[in-house]
C-alpha cells in the first residue's frame, strides 16, 4: 500500500513537472497549432500511462474492481485538467483561444445568476417539456402502429429515413412558426426526439419471444393485457435506449434552435454572443452547465433503467 | 420471398406519403392565411382564389410542395453548379467537409477499437472517456468551436470537418469494439493452431467478422457527419454551405430557400446511407455471403 502510494506520487510529480517544463517553451508563431497538437497528444499519452500504472497497482493490491473502475478514469481526467491548466498558463495562450480551468471555474462562480437564468430558459422551459412531449408522442404513435399493421409498414421505413436526416435544419422554420421565445425551442426538441422514440418502441414491442406471446394467448389475454404484462416490460430496454439518445438530442435541438433567433436569455444565445465578445471563459462555463445537466439527465435515466429493467442480463450479478 | 417483402412495404409507404402530401397542402391554407388573406379578399374570395394565393405566395409561412420542388429545380438544374446561387455548389461545400470528417472519424474510431481490443488497460482508461465525450452536446457548441479553431490557422475545411470527426468516431469505435470481439473462442483457437500472429488474426478473422458491425456504425456516423457539417456552418459570417443557406434564409425570411436547402440535404443524407448500403452488399458478395 505504502509502496504503491509512493510510486503514484512520484509519477504524478514527474508528470506535472514535465508539463511545466514543456509549457515554458514559447509557442512558435505560425506553426503553433502543430505544437498544441503535440502537447495535447503528450498529455493524453502521459495521462494514459498514469492510469495504466494506477490500474496495475490497484490490481496488485487486489482492490475491489469498482474502485479501480472509478479511480482510473477519474485520475485520467484530473491529469488532463492539470495539464490543460499548466499548458495554458505556461505558454500564455490568450483567453480568446482557450481559458484555463481555474479561469473557467472563477467565471462559473461569479456568473451563477446569469447561468441560472439561462438554465431555466433552455433546460427547464425547452429541453424537458419538449423531451417529454416528443417521447410521449413517439410512444403513442408506436402503439398506434402496433395496432394497425398497415400504418406500421408505411411509417417504419419513413421513420428510419427521417431519423437519418439532418433534422436540426428545420430549426429556422420552427423559429419562424413559433416565435423567438422558448415554444419554438421546445417544438424543435419534440421534432428531434419523436422519431428515435417511435423506431425504438416499435423494435422493442417486437422483442418478446413467440413462446411468451403464445403463452399469453393460451391464458386468453387480450391485446391490452399482453401489452402491459409482457410486451411493454420486454420493450423497456429499447425504450430506455431511446430516452437516453433523446436526452442528448434534446439538448442539441434546444441550443441549436437558439442560434436562429432568441430573446436575450438562453444557453445557445449566451454562447454565440460571448464568442462574439471574446468571452471564452463564459462560453466554457455554459459548456460546463450543459455537461453537468446532460450527465445528470443521463445518470438519472440510467438509474431508473436499472430499477425498471432489473431482470435484464446486463444488470444481473 | 424478397420481392414479396418489398411489395409489402411499397403500398403502405406510398399511402402514408400521399396522406402527408395532402395534409401538407391543406395545412398551407390556414398557415399562410396571415400573409395571403388580404390578397384573397381583394381578389374577391372564393375557393379558387384561396387555393391560388395560398399555394403560390412568394414568401409563404408554409410553402406548398410544388413550390419547394420548383425552387429545387431552379437552384439545382437551372444554375451553373459553380455559381453561388446554385444549391449544388453549397451542397458540395458541405459534402466535402462531411466526407473529410467522416473518413478521419472512421479511421480514428477503427484505430481506437483495435487498440482497445488488443491492450486491456486501454479499455479501462479510454472507454469511460469515449462514452463521456458524447454526453457533451458537441453539436450545440460546434459553431463556437469553429470560431476558436479558425483562429489557430488550420485550413477552413479541417475546422469544419473536426466536428464531423468528433461525432463520427464514437459509433465506429463502439461498433468496432463489439465487432472485433465477435469471433468466438473456437475460431480464435483455430487461428492459434495455425500459429497466426496477432496481425494475421486481426486481418483474417477479426476484421471480416466485424464487417456487419462496421457498416451499421458507418451508416449512423455518415448521417451525423452531415448534420455536424451543416451545424458547423452556422456561425455568423459563413457564406457557403447548406448551413449558411439555412441561416441566410432565416435572416431574410426566404422560406423557399430554407425548404429547398433542407430537402437537398435530406436527399444527400439518404444517398450517402444508400451508398454505404450498396458497399455493404458488395462486401457481402466479396466475402461469399449468399443472400
Amino acid at each position: 500500500m505504502m509502496r504503491a502510494l509512493i510510486t503514484f506520487t512520484l509519477l504524478f510529480i514527474a508528470a506535472i513537472s514535465s508539463y511545466f517544463g514543456f509549457s515554458l517553451v514559447e509557442p512558435l508563431q505560425g506553426s503553433y497549432w502543430l505544437l498544441s497538437l503535440i502537447f495535447v497528444l503528450l498529455s493524453w499519452a502521459l495521462a494514459w500511462a498514469i492510469g495504466w500504472v494506477v490500474d496495475a497497482v490497484l490490481a496488485i493490491m487486489k482492490a475491489p474492481i469498482r474502485l479501480s473502475n472509478f479511480l482510473v478514469p477519474a485520475l485520467f481526467g484530473l491529469t488532463i485538467i492539470i495539464a490543460w491548466e499548466y499548458y495554458v498558463k505556461g505558454s500564455h495562450i490568450p483567453l480568446v483561444l482557450l481559458p484555463a480551468p481555474t479561469q473557467i471555474g472563477a467565471k462559473f462562480l461569479s456568473a451563477l445568476p446569469i447561468l441560472g437564468a439561462d438554465f431555466v430558459q433552455t433546460i427547464l422551459r425547452a429541453v424537458i417539456p419538449g423531451w417529454l412531449m416528443g417521447c410521449g408522442a413517439g410512444f403513442l404513435v408506436a402503439l398506434l402502429c402496433d395496432r394497425n399493421d398497415f400504418l406500421r409498414r408505411g411509417l417504419l421505413p419513413l421513420g428510419n429515413l427521417v431519423a437519418a436526416l439532418p433534422i436540426v435544419g428545420v430549426a429556422p422554420i420552427l423559429v419562424m412558426w413559433f416565435g423567438f421565445d422558448w415554444p419554438s425551442k421546445a417544438a424543435m426538441v419534440v421534432v428531434m426526439t419523436f422519431f428515435p422514440m417511435l423506431i425504438n418502441t416499435l423494435a422493442g414491442l417486437n422483442a418478446s419471444g413467440h413462446m411468451e406471446r403464445d403463452l399469453m394467448k393460451s391464458y386468453g389475454a387480450d391485446w391490452l393485457t399482453t401489452l402491459v404484462k409482457l410486451r411493454l416490460p420486454a420493450a423497456m430496454p429499447f425504450i430506455f435506449n431511446a430516452l437516453k439518445i433523446n436526452s442528448t438530442l434534446a439538448m442539441i435541438g434546444a441550443i441549436v434552435a437558439e442560434f436562429f433567433g432568441t430573446p436575450i436569455v438562453g444557453m445557445g444565445f449566451r454562447m454565440s454572443t460571448e464568442v462574439g465578445r471574446q468571452g471564452l471563459d463564459m462560453v466554457w462555463s455554459e459548456i460546463l452547465v450543459a455537461a453537468i445537466a446532460g450527465s445528470t439527465f443521463y445518470g438519472l435515466l440510467t438509474l431508473s433503467e436499472r430499477a425498471v429493467t432489473f431482470w435484464h442480463p446486463s444488470y444481473r450479478k | 420471398m424478397r420481392i414479396d417483402a418489398a411489395r409489402g412495404h411499397a403500398v403502405p409507404v406510398a399511402v402514408v406519403c400521399l396522406v402527408i402530401l395532402v395534409l401538407w397542402y391543406l395545412a398551407a391554407i390556414p398557415m399562410n392565411a396571415v400573409v395571403t388573406q388580404p390578397k384573397i379578399d381583394a381578389a374577391g374570395g372564393g375557393l379558387y382564389n384561396t387555393l391560388l394565393f395560398s399555394w403560390n405566395h412568394e414568401r409563404p409561412v408554409l410553402p406548398a410542395p410544388h413550390q419547394v420542388a420548383q425552387e429545387i429545380w431552379k437552384t439545382v438544374f437551372m444554375v451553373a453548379p459553380w455559381k453561388v446561387k446554385s444549391l449544388v455548389y453549397h451542397l458540395w461545400i458541405t459534402l466535402s467537409s462531411t466526407l473529410v470528417g467522416f473518413v478521419l472519424g472512421t479511421l480514428l474510431g477503427i484505430s481506437l477499437a483495435i487498440g482497445i481490443v488488443h491492450v486491456g488497460s486501454l479499455e479501462k482508461s479510454l472507454m469511460p472517456w469515449i462514452i463521456a465525450s458524447q454526453t457533451i452536446p458537441i453539436l450545440a457548441i460546434a459553431p463556437m468551436l469553429i470560431v476558436v479553431l479558425g483562429k489557430t490557422g488550420l485550413p477552413d475545411i479541417f475546422t469544419k470537418a473536426s466536428i464531423s470527426t468528433y461525432l463520427c468516431f464514437f459509433p465506429v469505435a463502439i461498433g468496432m469494439v463489439k465487432g472485433l470481439r465477435s469471433p468466438d473462442k473456437l475460431q480464435l483457437d483455430l487461428m492459434r493452431t495455425y500459429n497466426a500472429s496477432a496481425a494475421q488474426v486481426l486481418w483474417k478473422l477479426r476484421f471480416p467478422a466485424a464487417m456487419p458491425f462496421l457498416f451499421a456504425s458507418l451508416k449512423v456516423s455518415v448521417a451525423i457527419a452531415l448534420t455536424g457539417a451543416i451545424v458547423a456552418e452556422l456561425p455568423t459570417g459563413a457564406v457557403s454551405g447548406i448551413g449558411a443557406r439555412l441561416l441566410q434564409g432565416s435572416y431574410y425570411g426566404q422560406t423557399l430557400q430554407i425548404w429547398a436547402a433542407l430537402f437537398v440535404a435530406a436527399f444527400a443524407a439518404a444517398t450517402l446511407v444508400w451508398l454505404l448500403g450498396a458497399f455493404e452488399r458488395m462486401s457481402w458478395k466479396r466475402m461469399g455471403v449468399k443472400t
